[in-house]
């Protein structure tokens, strides 16, 4: 395994391993207001100082890197399904159904992404719950973001649709819903795999976006998007160095994901 | 065969509007507050005047008649009414569209000349350390959410349309680097270096018509990702622009508004799309 690749693991595994912990680490929580610390520096007791409402930051870095990390993978999840489904069974069924579904797949594709997801979140009342908010806001990014992964699988499944093995298996009399779950799927698993994993930074920054933006995870639950919000009120970069930790840990784990994705060659030696 | 292919994207813009329209058409109905018309609440008028108003409304009930309605609309230039600041959509639109239009072409144009900059001298130069280096910059701006870099910006006094360029800019460079590098690595091009042919010559008259269709495409794509920059660079910049209204009609709930600027930029990056796609279909017809 390539170097890079071998510190990408490493460096997600840290990450994620601090913010599973995030209880042990820090069993204040998140939410604790340390009311005669607002906006502390850094000390032995908040080891990155406290946000205006005298919550400690490294607490909510812990517990946001975890909604972000664990909540990024599951709309990953249910994006690459729904890819699966209409963009594999297009390419497997072909014709007028391939035709319609590459059509609707094109227009949503023509749409800036940013554009899809703030029209989308906005059809949503933004007074929810933290926790509702949390859920809409990564259940859209999972429900918009099929696209690109349907298109690619629905080239790959309409070339595997004329392989020998599906006209033989298709020549034996297997059923078409048979032939597609049993012969055609498990081949469109490594493509599958793929865009699970491209989709995950992707989402990472999709959040961290509409989290600057307001239109993310409500207060008081943090997330990346949240947490960077904090870097709008900053007068100069060196003015308060620690509120960008989570800026940084978002750049390694994007940058992480990238490395574990570019093929060897075009990973820097 | 041209002809077929712009008639092809015509129909795909027609489809779009005609789509667009009855989405646009269906979100205004089910937004909150369609049912309430201020002007039934006026005490100057009387019970046959607020009937006559309220038989009015019911009219736009039945959604088929309300979609034509809007769409008659729409042709005519009336694309309703913002809810969260009161104003004709089309004053608002006609209003920001030279500002954002301003920072995209600026934006573009900067993030294209130092995307091409980086991706003819990594794959002229073939240096590891030079290619690396590249590879890192641009890397790292791929990793920085857009709207961080926005705040960057405004942090370091940096013009909207640089910020626009630095977050469209890497994947312009990676697309284009790898798109060079293949095509200097075809067997023509070697023999043409082998030759001792000048590397602009090299350059311009064999590596550029290989690689045109793609850029071509990719510049259509670049208008995209341009404008999908622009929401939350004008809107954390504060920058008046189309990316800002957007952005405010979303935080406003404001569907008619959101919805219409959706639909103009749908317009705006498949007409860049479909024109890309034409010019890269005449390049390529042209080198037959």
């Amino acid at each position: 395994m390539n170097l890079w690749r071998k510190l990408a693991w490493v460096a997600l595994a840290l990450v994620l391993g601090a913010s599973v912990s995030a209880n042990w680490l820090s069993p204040s929580g998140y939410a604790k207001q340390y009311r005669d610390a607002t906006n502390a520096a850094p000390s032995r007791s908040h080891w990155l100082g406290t946000d205006e409402l005298g919550r400690d930051r490294f607490a909510r870095v812990l517990y946001g890197t975890r909604i972000s990390l664990l909540l990024a993978p599951a709309a990953a999840l249910v994006s690459t399904l729904m890819a699966a489904f209409i963009g594999g069974l297009a390419g497997y069924l072909g014709g007028t159904w391939a035709r319609i579904a590459m059509a609707v797949t094109d227009l949503f594709l023509s749409l800036p992404w940013l554009f899809l997801l703030i029209t989308a979140r906005a059809l949503m009342p933004l007074n929810m719950s933290p926790l509702v908010s949390v859920m809409v806001t990564f259940m859209l990014l999972g429900l918009l973001g099929w696209t690109t992964a349907a298109r690619v699988l629905c080239a790959t499944a309409a070339s595997l649709r004329s392989s020998d093995f599906v006209r033989q298996a298709r020549a034996a009399g297997l059923s078409g819903g048979r032939l597609f779950w049993i012969h055609v799927m498990p081949n469109l698993r490594p493509v599958l795999y793929a865009q699970f994993w491209i989709s995950i930074p992707v989402f990472i920054l999709s959040e961290a976006n509409l989290g600057i933006l307001g239109l993310g995870v409500a207060e008081p639950l943090p997330s990346w998007g949240s947490l960077l919000k904090e870097l709008e009120g900053l007068v100069s970069v060196g003015e308060e160095p620690w509120k960008f930790v989570p800026l940084i840990l978002l750049v390694v784990v994007v940058t992480s994901f990238q490395l574990l994705l570019s093929r060897e060659e075009e990973v820097p030696a | 065969m041209l002809k077929w292919k712009i008639a092809g994207h015509a129909l795909t813009l027609l489809a779009t509007v005609l789509l667009g329209g009855l989405l646009a058409a269906t979100l205004v109905r089910l937004a909150p507050g369609f049912e309430v018309d201020e002007q039934q609440l006026d005490p100057h008028l009387n019970s046959e005047s607020v009937q006559a108003l309220r038989a009015a409304r019911r009219q736009d009930h039945n959604i088929l008649r309300f979609y034509f309605s809007y769409m008659n609309r729409a042709a005519h230039g009336d694309l309703g009414t913002s809810l969260a600041l009161g104003q004709p959509v089309r004053a608002l639109l006609v209003d920001r569209a030279p500002l954002t239009l301003r920072l995209l072409s600026i934006g573009l144009g900067l993030a294209w000349t130092l995307a091409l900059t980086l991706a003819v001298s990594a794959a002229w130069l073939r240096l590891s350390v030079y290619d690396t280096l590249t590879a890192v910059v641009s890397g790292t701006f791929l990793c920085i959410p857009a709207a961080v870099l926005a705040l960057l910006s405004v942090l370091w006094n940096v013009p909207g349309s640089l910020a626009i360029a630095l977050i469209v800019f890497p994947s312009i460079y990676r697309y284009t680097r790898n798109l060079l590098v293949k095509a200097y690595s075809l067997p023509h091009i070697i023999t043409a270096r082998a030759k001792g042919l000048g590397e602009a010559r090299i350059l311009f008259w064999h590596v550029a018509p290989v690689a045109a269709p793609q850029l071509l495409a990719l510049a259509g794509v670049s208008v995209s990702m341009a404008v999908g920059a622009a929401i939350p660079v004008e809107a954390l910049c504060g920058l008046a622009g189309i990316g800002q209204l957007a952005w405010q009609a979303a935080l406003a709930r404001d569907l008619p508004l959101l919805v219409n600027i959706t639909i103009l930029v749908t317009l705006v990056t498949l007409l860049a799309n479909s024109g890309a796609d034409v010019i890269g279909h005449v390049v390529r017809s042209q080198e037959l």
